[in-house]
């Protein structure tokens, strides 16, 4: 089996965020993390290698700074990592992002892409889907659960309060949630390995079949007008009232603001 | 001379902060206070090949320089200094000597469960009568047809009872030199748990690192086999003495980690606690002891480091690891007594970390060659 997992380098939150002057993320001032959905994608993947065996190649579009996180994933047990980097692909958003990697991966013999639901510095989950669209297979989204089945994956999908479990042909794509499970450490000699590794870089010149027209900035219908860090909404309100009380009093409130 | 870690040091650093954040931090206070052996994290370290950081691959380990472990045990003792020793211990006094002397059939026998951290290590030289004079060793081995038997005892003993595979000293013959004197012959011996006649006296109540596991070794007409001993009979004291140079590197950068708990600890408590009507961080003593502290930890830092590095590059390293032991130790017993300081009244409190790393701390002075000894290996050195 061979599988593509789809991973990102974020900011760490934990140690705040930074923005440019005009309104962007500054990426190079802010310490980097994979992102946690595409971390349980990969180790989601890595478990079905160590259950039925498999090869797994995790793929990035980014700086040449996202190479660390290809060199992580490989230490927690990745076989290859693809970097797709070009500054004609710089500014994309997630219709660019998704052509991209299409793009790329449509070079790979695949079963399975793995991404993660969404990235926490955009947190718009269209990314894996949109990849799914572009290659013209099935896509299971916001995955808790996967298994193989001879040629097809069965997945529980997460809801609310219920989960559905579908079962699709391979190949397809899944998009996992970091709750999937808990993933493992990169184990010491598998950073050294990591390193001694070969990262196949590739350009806008490496992906198939893809229109400059849906590349990059220019390709993005999506601009970011403006951004800022998160703005508190106020102290909020606290009362100590017994629980017959509370009730009457949370009811008041939602009646005042019309939610029931 | 380049003092820059490589990406792979820094990424190794990063796994190593986040397990023990994650995996160790949130026990340290309960593991101090119940003084139980924290087996569950032990197994976790294990799984993540923590227990063979510096084995070669083909015996299981991962291969990785002695940099890259003493990193591994100064992170973990940055928030755990018994969860710091378990892994140099098993390490650094018993994977190490099996690695350098044992056998091929050694090494896949004992040395692959050990790196794979299948099985934990310890050692046994320490007797009440020979700590620093490790010539007063009262346990003997006796060949006797294709079984050594070992009469004796072994204290403060690491890892003890937990340990899988131990690696003891014992005298197997007193030879007479030109001068008339007598002089114990000291052999290695590998000894597995559970071995009739090898059984754990009493286990010890320390002040600090308490949920190490510290035992009484007593053996009893303990056979083993032939094939047991470790190295050429008679060669054991250099057998020892080799070992703990590299067991010093370990406790040197486990003493490094705590006095950089205990500084980060300071830092935090200095800019919340106020007094007077300022964070005590606004004092200008609070910040000159905060800088003679981070001084003295860069420099422990970089005497440890160098001293892994010579591990890597050097035949005989016994002075920089020397060095390296009696600075971290000792400034790890200035910062954290320090660090208890700032924090006054809270700081002798239990529920302070900084607390327990000022009990934590003064074993590094102690074991594996106490400071005493450290400057007798520099002196000699100097002095030859």
């Amino acid at each position: 089996m061979k599988i593509v997992v789809c991973v990102k380098q974020v900011p760490d939150t934990k140690g705040g965020v930074k923005f440019n002057p005009d309104g962007t993320l500054d990426r190079g001032a802010m310490l980097t993390i994979m992102n946690p959905d595409d971390k349980a994608g990969l180790e989601a993947a890595l478990r079905l290698k160590d259950q039925y065996g498999a090869e797994v190649t995790v793929v990035t579009m980014g700086l040449p700074k996202a190479e660390e996180v290809l060199r992580e994933a490989m230490a927690m047990g990745a076989d290859k990592g693809i970097l797709v980097t070009d500054r004609v692909l710089g500014g994309a958003d997630t219709w660019a992002t998704s052509q991209t990697l299409a793009g790329a991966i449509r070079n790979l013999e695949y079963d399975l892409i793995i991404t993660g639901r969404q990235a926490i510095d955009g947190d718009t989950a269209q990314v894996g889907p949109q990849i799914s669209e572009h290659l013209g297979i099935p896509v299971i989204s916001y995955a808790q659960k996967i298994e193989i089945e001879g040629d097809s994956v069965i997945v529980e999908r997460q809801y609310d309060d219920r989960y559905h479990v579908l079962k699709a042909k391979m190949p397809c794509l899944i998009t996992a949630l970091a709750e999937l499970n808990e993933p493992r450490y990169m184990t010491p000699g598998g950073i050294f390995d990591a390193y001694k590794a070969d990262i196949t870089v590739w350009g806008r010149a490496d992906l198939k079949d893809v229109e400059d027209s849906n590349l990059g900035l220019k390709g993005s219908p999506t601009q970011i007008a403006k951004a800022s860090d998160k703005v508190r909404k106020g102290a909020g309100e606290k009362v100590t009232l017994d629980a017959a009380e509370s009730v009457d009093y949370i009811i008041d409130k939602l009646k005042v603001k019309h939610v029931i | 001379m380049d003092f820059m870690l490589t990406k792979q040091h820094e990424m190794a650093r990063t796994l190593f902060k986040e397990f023990a954040e994650k995996e160790v931090k949130p026990l340290a206070q309960e593991v101090d206070e119940t003084e139980v052996f924290p087996r569950g994290t032990v197994e976790k370290m294990a799984k993540a090949g923590f227990l063979g950081i510096p084995v070669p691959k083909e015996y299981g380990g991962q291969g990785c320089d002695p940099l890259t472990y003493a990193m591994c045990v100064e992170e973990l003792s940055k928030v755990c200094g018994t969860t710091g020793v378990i892994v140099s211990a098993h390490t650094s006094l018993c994977c190490d000597p099996i690695q350098t002397y044992g056998t091929e059939e050694q090494k896949q026998k004992y040395l692959v469960p050990l790196a794979k951290g299948e099985k934990l290590g310890a050692f046994g030289l320490t007797e009440p009568g020979a700590g620093t004079d490790a010539q007063g060793q009262q346990t003997k081995a006796v060949l006797d047809g294709d079984e050594w038997v070992l009469n004796g005892s072994k204290i403060f003993i690491t890892n003890g009872k937990e340990a899988d595979i131990y690696v003891i000293f014992a005298v197997t013959s007193v030879v007479t030199d030109a001068k008339g004197r007598s002089k114990k012959m000291i052999s290695a011996f590998i000894v597995e748990k559970g071995t009739p006649g090898f059984t754990f006296g009493t286990k010890e109540k320390k002040m600090g690192i308490r949920g190490s596991s510290t035992y009484e070794l007593i053996f009893t007409d303990c056979r083993i086999p032939k094939e047991n001993l470790l190295g050429q009979e008679g060669k054991g004291f250099g057998i020892a003495m080799h070992t703990l140079d590299g067991g010093r590197i370990g406790i040197a950068a486990q003493a490094l980690g705590i006095a950089e708990g205990a500084l980060d600890r300071t830092i935090e408590y200095v800019k919340e606690r106020k007094q007077f009507g300022r964070a005590i961080g606004a004092f200008q003593n609070t910040q000159f002891q905060l800088a003679d502290m981070a001084t003295k930890v860069q420099a422990a830092q970089m005497m440890v480091y160098r001293a892994a590095m010579a591990k890597a590059t050097q035949k005989v390293y016994s002075v920089e690891a020397a060095m390296a032991k009696l600075y971290a130790a000792e400034v790890a017993m200035e910062v954290t007594t320090k660090a208890v300081q700032l924090h006054g009244g809270y700081g002798y409190i239990r529920e302070y970390d900084v607390e327990r790393m000022m009990r934590d701390a003064k074993i590094t002075e102690i074991y594996e060659g106490t400071s005493e000894v450290q400057r007798m290996v520099i002196s000699g050195s100097l002095l030859k």
